[in-house]
């Protein structure tokens, strides 16, 4: 009998499956997803398309526009700067470096707020207030001051020690939008339910809860990397960040120590800008799919 | 306006002119889906008459409120209206644009929304609400009168005049519920559509707030249509009744038709399921499920459920016919009797 | 002798509202009792309105919220003071239909998830197809079958699909109680009486309680044993169902009873039934009934205490001085109830 129903199931478990996922086939998401990925992937296969040793200074000649300005060569398709790198290699080492940065801090942020989300929406009491207290507290503080002042006294910053330092102002956000969710949550039928199906706390967070914060938790993970890049790319172009690899602020930083902009070497400074554009408007890609993705609203699909 | 001579038959009560406030015709509304249109209102036609209260009622996803917000020209996307004439008095709304629409509704047709109490806005005084609502509607009038007229509305309803300065959140569910019906009746418009307007009270309250809704209806002589599914409730304040499944009417009747004589199958099974308080009777249990509004099946709507249905209701859609005065039905039970020896006629001719 | 399976004693549940030392206390539910016998199965009705306590005495049934002062005993254990062990089995035991059918179900998952859950962690069965067969045979209880609608996602689903399968849920864990919270006012006429049908089949071939909590007399009139109308957190009547609800002795009782819309054309409602005011009707007295500013036979005396259960006849109480045979004979009401 058992595998006459799980035969005869199998039709309409497949409709539901098709019915269920057509709204993650979002335009905007896969788009966003696609070039956030590519992205990605250049930090780890780059080496197979371009020599990337030459990022490093003095390995090309200086001062060279792009391949298709006059003075141009294919042997450096997008220019070199003024201390010999090629910025096809820079691009390609700095923007999935950037982009790491990003991720690093948002994740340490978002794990931090999901965790004290979880704790204050679901304890409630005293343990709510203090963490719901500290974090309103912390988000007062100006993080960019706290940055510069941390980032000046420590020398030779590294790319994870820069994530590090913008993830401590990554997790308020993340915990007081879990939270919110936690606590309507909790008041749903189906956690009911599950309590009486004798589910315990982890089950009730985790099984029950949990996937249907998924799409709040990425929208908003997304919005935590922009903001990470964006922080940490406004370090690194005032001079603050890590100083031997090249990553898109750092870039921007030696462009305009150099007074590219009056040099006229606009591929200097940018290319950089137009990657860091390119990064996050596929952030804004995914978050507004995710969003649609959630809310059926958005998408025109009705109930039933 | 349009007057309707209703026809007669012998013994029916001499002829009498009643004038038509509102005629539905061929109203169909369709809701897109990915999944091919769902076809909410198929085709329905009926009228309603000066100062009576028509009870339209059928299971939830039947097309009632949809019907209402047809006529209110509010069906939102991915709704929309496909066809059909929607003829309130002299006014084809159906032929109004956003602009005209506006000026009709509440004028002309006033809604009281489900859950009605819930749509006053919580930082404004009823005074301001209700003055609001007047002024846009009827322009500019002196302080003095607006709040005569705010607070004769008050009284109308029921509501003491201190009301006019308090906050909503200061009134009960059934007060603020009389606020929305006193707003409904501001602009003293012709006809009235009352969605659910008592769900969500107390049975003693949603009493008072029934009651209310009645008296003012009389003193006001307006028509209503009040959408419901608390058939204790449509006995009680309505004049006919409309009853409809899956998106077609498949009876029409005076209330009193309806409780005592249902036709329609559907309708006895409406009026079989009501529990009673007065006697203590087995329950019925009907199987069945309502098809796939998205293809409905050729014949009958009814056919999946009915307990009769047999090889005409599968091939052909029964035709809304008058059977007595007043009281049509949709089933081939009454049309094609040939076909149904087992079924006992009932007698139609009685009072 | 009759065994009790459930028995809750004085229970109290007292909220407070506002900010801590305001001191603004709302009363939800004052001493109740009640006593569900291991046999025969029975279905209790605990009526009332909104905001009589109904919801309350639910939540602290099914250990969702703490008494402020009396008990549950369940099986002889006090619930407060269960063992792991022993809380464990009284989940399980003590089962609940809510009212949402819809909200129940969590979106993400197919609807066999609401019995999968629930068989993984009380753990009933050793293999995937002894749990198949464990739903399916719940299914079939309330005319339902697996391959059709496990699979399914909630929103594919009908209210009353929705409804019968909660049930269906219930019912698999074997439970000697099931709360049933509201389970009809969501879904239609037509399922209605399935529903309820399905309740009076489990309590008679499979030995399962009730504690039907609903705002709607009829209902309960049709399929309940015995009833408790709750008024703002007291019991303002209660006993056998016929008894209350075709003799209804206290004055709220009656008023509700009156109240409620008769389908039926030709018994129009007597219009001239005057309410009070509705500040009035929302005030309740600081001491005394809670019934005193609605009441039309209010007398000095029901302000001093709250009026005790007195007795009408054999399962059949009320909780009105009008029926205190020491004090005075309750002509006015019984005056009423002839009218009626």
């Amino acid at each position: 009998m058992a595998t006459l129903t799980a035969e005869s199931s199998t039709a309409p478990a497949k409709l539901g499956i098709n019915r269920w996922d057509s709204p993650w086939l979002n335009g905007k998401l896969i788009a966003g997803l696609i070039i956030i990925v590519l992205i990605a992937l250049l930090g780890v296969f780059g080496e197979l398309f371009w020599d990337l040793r030459l990022a490093r200074v003095g390995t090309s000649p200086q001062d060279l526009p792009p391949a298709f300005m006059p003075g141009g060569t294919w042997e450096h398709p997008l220019g070199t700067e003024n201390s010999g790198r090629d910025m096809m290699a820079v691009l390609m080492v700095g923007a999935p470096r950037s982009l790491r940065i990003g991720l690093i801090a948002a994740t340490i942020g978002m794990v931090v707020g999901v965790v004290l989300g979880c704790i204050a929406g679901f304890l409630g009491g005293t343990i709510d207030r203090i963490i719901l207290i500290f974090s309103d507290a912390w988000i007062t503080i100006p993080s960019l001051v706290v940055l510069i002042t941390i980032s000046a006294y420590v020398r030779q910053i590294q790319a994870e020690t820069m994530a590090f330092l913008i993830a401590m102002f990554a997790w308020p956000g993340p915990t007081r939008l879990i939270r919110a969710q936690v606590l309507t949550l909790r008041e749903r039928g189906y956690i009911r339910m599950a309590r009486l199906s004798g589910a315990n706390t982890f089950d009730v967070i985790f099984r029950e809860m949990m996937p249907n914060m998924l799409p709040y938790i990425a929208a908003s993970f997304t919005g935590n990397v922009s903001g990470a890049i964006l922080a940490s790319a406004g370090l690194e172009a005032l001079g603050l960040g890590p100083t031997r690899i090249p990553t898109l602020g750092m870039t921007i930083y030696y462009a305009n120590q150099a007074s590219a902009v009056i040099r006229g070497m606009w591929w200097w400074w940018g290319l950089p800008i137009l990657l860091l554009g390119l990064i996050f408007s596929s952030l804004f890609l995914i978050a507004i799919g995710l969003d649609e993705v959630a809310n059926p609203r958005l998408r025109g699909l009705t109930k039933q | 306006m349009t007057t309707l001579q209703t026809e007669t038959n012998g013994a029916a009560p001499a002829a009498q002119t009643r004038q038509v406030v509102l005629n539905v015709n061929e109203l169909r509304v369709h809701y897109n889906t990915t999944r091919g249109d769902v076809i909410a209102v198929n085709g329905i036609s009926f009228q309603v008459y000066q100062g009576e209260t028509i009870g339209l009622v059928g299971e939830s996803g039947c097309g009632k409120t949809t019907t209402a917000m047809a006529i209110l020209r509010l069906i939102q996307p991915p709704g929309r209206i496909v066809g059909g004439r929607i003829q309130l008095e002299d006014i084809d709304l159906a032929a109004l644009n956003e602009k005209q629409l506006r000026a009709v509704r509440w004028r002309k047709l006033a809604l009281i929304p489900q859950g009605a109490m819930n749509s006053l806005n919580p930082v404004m005084r009823i005074k301001n609400q209700l003055g609001d609502a007047i002024t846009t509607h009827v322009g500019r009038m002196s302080k003095e009168a607006l709040k005569q007229r705010i607070l004769d509305l008050l009284n109308q309803v029921g509501l003491p005049a201190r009301v006019y300065d308090m906050y909503p959140h200061e009134l009960s569910g059934g007060m603020k519920q009389r606020v929305c019906v006193a707003m409904a009746i501001a602009l003293n418009p012709p006809l009235i559509i009352a969605d659910e307007p008592t769900s969500a009270l107390d049975v003693v309250v949603q009493r008072v707030v029934a009651q209310t809704l009645m008296d003012v209806k009389q003193r006001l002589n307006v028509s209503m249509i009040l959408i419901g599914h608390d058939m204790g409730l449509q006995a009680q304040l309505v004049d006919r009744l409309i009853v409809m499944y899956a998106g077609n009417i498949v009876e029409i009747a005076p209330v009193k038709k309806a409780f005592g004589t249902p036709l329609h199958p559907y309708t006895q099974l409406l009026i079989a399921s009501i529990p009673s308080i007065k006697e203590k009777k087995p329950l019925k249990v009907t199987e069945g499920l309502t098809h796939d509004l998205r293809n409905p099946p050729p014949g009958c709507v009814f056919q999946l459920r009915c307990p009769f249905a047999r090889e005409v209701c599968r091939a052909a859609k029964p035709p809304l016919k008058e059977y007595a005065r007043d009281h049509l039905a949709a089933c081939h039970i009454y049309d094609q009797p040939a076909l149904f020896p087992d079924v006992q006629q009932p007698n139609l001719q009685e009072a | 002798m009759s065994v009790p399976i459930m028995e809750i004693r004085n229970a109290t549940k007292i909220y407070s509202t506002g900010t801590i030392g305001s001191g603004k206390k709302v009363v939800a539910l004052q001493d109740f009792n009640l006593t569900i016998d291991e046999k025969p199965a029975t279905i209790t009705t605990i009526a009332g309105e909104s905001g009589s306590g109904k919801t309350t005495l639910a939540n602290v049934v099914l250990g969702f919220i703490t008494l402020t002062s009396g008990q549950i005993i369940y099986k002889g254990q006090d619930i407060a003071t269960m063992n792991d062990q022993q809380r464990f089995e009284y989940r399980r035991e003590v089962q609940a239909v809510f009212q949402d059918p819809y909200e129940v179900y969590n979106p993400f998952y197919r609807v066999k998830h609401i019995f999968e859950l629930a068989i993984q962690r009380f753990k009933l069965s050793k293999s995937k197809s002894e749990s198949r067969d464990m739903i399916e045979d719940a299914l079939k209880v309330v005319g339902m079958r697996g391959e059709e609608v496990l699979e399914k996602y909630p929103h594919q689903l009908s209210g009353g699909q929705r409804q019968r399968m909660m049930v269906a849920r219930a019912y698999m864990l074997k439970p000697r109680i099931i709360v049933a919270d509201e389970p009809v006012s969501m879904v239609d006429a037509s399922l209605r009486a399935m529903i309820l049908d399905i309740m009076l089949h489990l309590r008679d071939d499979y030995g399962i309680s009730f504690l039907y909590i609903t705002h709607d007399l009829s209902t309960a009139y049709q399929i309940g044993n015995d009833i408790h109308v709750l008024y703002q957190g007291m019991v303002a009547e209660k006993g056998d169902t016929p008894k209350v609800i075709e003799n209804p002795r206290h004055p709220y009782v009656q008023l509700l009873i009156n109240s409620i819309p008769v389908p039926d054309p030709n018994v129009k409602w007597d219009t001239s039934l005057k309410l009070p005011s509705e500040e009035e009707m929302r005030a309740s007295a600081k001491s005394g009934c809670r019934f005193y500013p609605r009441c039309p036979y209010r007398m000095d005396r029901c302000l001093q205490a709250l009026p005790p259960l007195y007795d009408i006849e054999a399962e059949h109480q009320a909780a009105c001085y009008l029926y205190d045979e020491e004090a005075q004979p309750a002509q006015a009401a019984t005056q009423r109830q002839t009218q009626r």
